[in-house]
């Protein structure tokens, strides 16, 4: 059951070696990731609300149902618990559900069976019934979305022993880390950055590199460690370029990975550089940036030279459009955060 | 996967079939009364509907393993008293249910039972020991599901419905002739997950069979704080699901109306509805008082329709039973019950390492170092 997954198929990765990298949009990346793996596995189906004929409503399923066949790429009646409690009765059959959350908040009425099932199947078990199972979920804020469509949520999937959470931050990222999601035996919950399903980048489509587990550094430096994930990868990338004015050289790290946390690549991170900020969207109360902080302040803590910062949205439901860009962190917040760091204390 | 003359065939018989019938809502509704194959003084039903009554040899079956089975649940109620099981839902009482749900279904079928269907689940071939595992408190789930086709005992309500579409759904899709079979009783049909459930199933045809043992309450709720319906198979025509609605403490009518369900579900005809009514003779559990909520007059009702003795009746007025036959069939039950009771007898000893080793298909680093953290506290404190 947990043996999963034949090598990526001859249409997908074959196809595009020989092609040369064109621009690619999240979007498009994570549309070519399903396809790839929908062709290279007859196990995996994918289903959820409005994938088939419209092709989501992010259109990340474009296109699916019709070269896949309704058996295999199909809309389900409007009820996110439903979608969730019959892929795990799908998985529990041998198949492999890649399924859909509309939106972040909108996930919420499966949470039972998320946190209760998916999550604990394999442990209840013993490891007997495996669920490989992808829960794909647009998430954040950045898009003048109304209530309920800009949630963070990942605190609530992360504080879930047995589930899997990644992020992409990049196009190229997101096809990798979806087509290792699928080819993963643990339930993955893969949260899409939805403001940066348009966001654009020339690279070639592979699902080698970092494995699903690992964090990367996106922007090497020697002053201060930006981690973070998701949509703010890019936003932490323009502050560090931005920093440079002020004379600090910053690294980016991009977590990819929330649920395993990648201690040895953000150890070492902050290890090198002595100063670390976490940037997440969602609020910072009990967020994940807390538990970031912790672990690296236990496990680094002679090494710091401050402790280490969170920047991160306000404790307070999402804000409607016309204020969301006061609650999201953007380069100004996020040098600030720098700023505070006790520079001077150095001096 | 579903081949396209598959979806053709399907598509036809919605449209030629089932449209106008489901349009007048024929074949949807249940019956107004129980139906019953073997009446509660053990005579033949006079409202059996259109349901079958099982070959002799069946009722001896059903008869046998209900016989096994209450024997069973008195010993792990008994082994509960004396602190070796953490907690037992008892289900004497709703015996024929446990039983002729479990016969009805063939070899390849699934069965996802609640906490009150251990004596379904030994019935179906699992290790009395491995199936009481996890009310002994020693794992979530003591047997292994693909062994016998048999989901863990699901304690939230009403969600393994939805594993049980699920699974049936996926046996469409790949050519598989199985059913799935989901236990459930009168309060999870209150749940959200359970309304979902039956409207996937409908949607999309999926071969499961929803048998509801509605023992007349959740706990201490009734029937009536949980439901304005008029039955709760009445709920099948919102669906567009057909229902029956049986005596619960009839095993031949419990096992006509599941087999039919299955039948139908085979026949790429989608999902059945059942409610049986029964009866709840124990209390929810060995720490419910029962007697804060109903009246033991009207437990003593019930007893006197005991499923057990009905269809022991009957098949002594066949003569399909004789005196001998019940004589060797409890020494069978009391040797049955006493291996149970020698072996939860015995401590099993439980490794504390494995509540890291299930988590994910591979531990992590960091569960790797709680494992260690953990041992290496037990080893210096000598636990």
């Amino acid at each position: 059951m947990t043996e999963v997954l034949s090598p990526a198929g001859e249409a997908g990765q074959a196809g595009r070696a020989g092609e040369t990298a064109a621009p690619v949009t999240m979007a498009g990346a994570l549309n070519a990731a399903l396809a790839d793996s929908l062709s290279a596995d007859e196990r995996v189906l994918v289903f959820g609300e409005d994938v088939g004929a419209l092709g989501g409503v992010f259109r990340v399923t474009d296109g699916l149902a019709a070269k896949f066949g309704e058996a295999r790429v199909f809309d389900t009646p409007l009820a996110e618990s439903g979608i969730i409690g019959t892929a795990i009765g799908m998985a529990m059959n041998g198949l492999v559900p890649v399924v859909e959350m509309q939106f972040d908040a909108f996930a919420y009425p499966a949470f039972e069976q998320v946190t209760s099932h998916l999550a604990k199947l394999h442990n209840r078990t013993r490891g007997r019934v495996g669920l490989p199972i992808v829960v794909r979920i647009p998430v954040g804020g950045g898009i003048g979305g109304v209530e309920h469509h800009c949630d963070s949520s990942e605190a609530y999937y992360t504080h879930t022993p047995g589930l899997r959470v990644v992020t992409p931050g990049t196009p190229a990222d997101a096809y990798r880390l979806l087509r290792q999601s699928i080819d993963c035996p643990d339930p993955v919950v893969f949260l899409e950055p939805k403001r940066r399903y348009w966001s654009k980048e020339t690279a070639a489509l592979t699902p080698d590199g970092p494995a699903i587990d690992q964090a990367v550094v996106r922007r090497p430096g020697t002053d201060v460690t930006l981690i973070t994930y998701g949509g703010t990868v890019q936003t932490c990338l323009e502050a560090a370029e931005a920093a440079t004015a002020e004379g600090w050289d910053v690294e980016v790290v991009d977590l990819r990975s929330l649920s395993p946390f990648d201690d040895t690549t953000l150890a070492a991170s902050v290890r090198r550089t002595g100063r670390a900020v976490v940037v997440h969207e969602a609020p910072g109360f009990t967020g994940y940036g807390a538990e970031v902080a912790a672990r690296l302040t236990e496990q680094c803590f002679h090494f710091l030279e401050a402790p280490i910062l969170r920047i991160t949205g306000f404790d307070v439901p999402y804000p409607p459009p016309h204020l969301e860009h006061l609650h999201l962190p953007d380069v100004d917040r996020i040098l600030d955060g720098i700023a505070r760091l006790q520079w001077d204390d150095n001096a | 996967m579903l081949l396209e003359k598959e979806a053709r065939k399907g598509a036809a018989v919605t449209t030629f079939a089932m449209a106008t019938r489901m349009a007048a809502g024929d074949g949807l509704l249940p019956s107004a009364t129980p139906l019953q194959l073997i009446d509660p003084d053990g005579r033949p039903g006079e409202n059996a509907g259109e349901l079958a009554l099982p070959e002799p040899r069946i009722l001896l079956e059903l008869y046998r393993r209900m016989v096994l089975g209450r024997r069973f649940d008195q010993q792990a109620t008994t082994l509960t008293k004396q602190g070796r099981l953490a907690v037992y839902p008892s289900s004497h009482g709703q015996d024929a249910c446990q039983v002729g749900a479990v016969l009805a279904l063939r070899d390849d079928d699934w069965l996802f039972p609640t906490y009150r269907d251990t004596v379904a689940i030994v019935t179906r071939g699992v290790d009395p020991v491995e199936a009481l595992s996890l009310l002994r408190g020693d794992w979530h789930c003591g047997y292994d599901p693909y062994q016998h086709r048999i989901a863990p005992q699901c304690t939230p309500l009403g969600t393994s419905t939805l594993h049980a579409v699920g699974l049936a759904h996926a046996a469409r899709l790949k050519h598989q002739d199985q059913a799935a079979l989901v236990l459930l009783g009168d309060g999870a049909t209150s749940e959200g997950d359970t309304h979902e459930a039956l409207n996937f199933a409908a949607v999309w045809r999926a071969p499961a069979v929803f048998l509801v043992q509605n023992n007349g309450y959740a706990i201490s709720v009734p029937l009536a704080k949980q439901t304005a319906a008029p039955t709760l198979a009445a709920k099948g025509i919102g669906y567009g699901i057909p229902s029956l609605l049986v005596d619960g403490n009839d095993a031949a009518a419990v096992y006509s109306a599941v087999r039919a369900g299955i039948t139908r579900g085979s026949d790429g005809l989608g999902p059945t509805l059942i409610e049986a009514i029964t009866y709840r003779i124990e209390a929810h559990t060995n720490a419910d008082d029962a007697a804060r909520y109903r009246d033991d007059a009207e437990v003593q009702t019930w007893l006197a329709r005991d499923p057990i003795a009905r269809l022991e009746t009957y098949l002594t007025a066949e003569g399909l039973l004789d005196g001998n036959a019940a004589t060797r069939l409890a020494a069978e039950a009391e040797r049955f019950a006493e291996g149970v009771r020698k072996r939860m007898n015995i401590d099993v000893g439980l490794d504390p390492a494995e509540m890291f080793a299930h988590v994910y298909a591979r531990p992590t680093a960091a569960l790797e170092h709680q494992r260690a953290a953990l041992l290496s506290e037990l080893e210096d404190t000598g636990r």
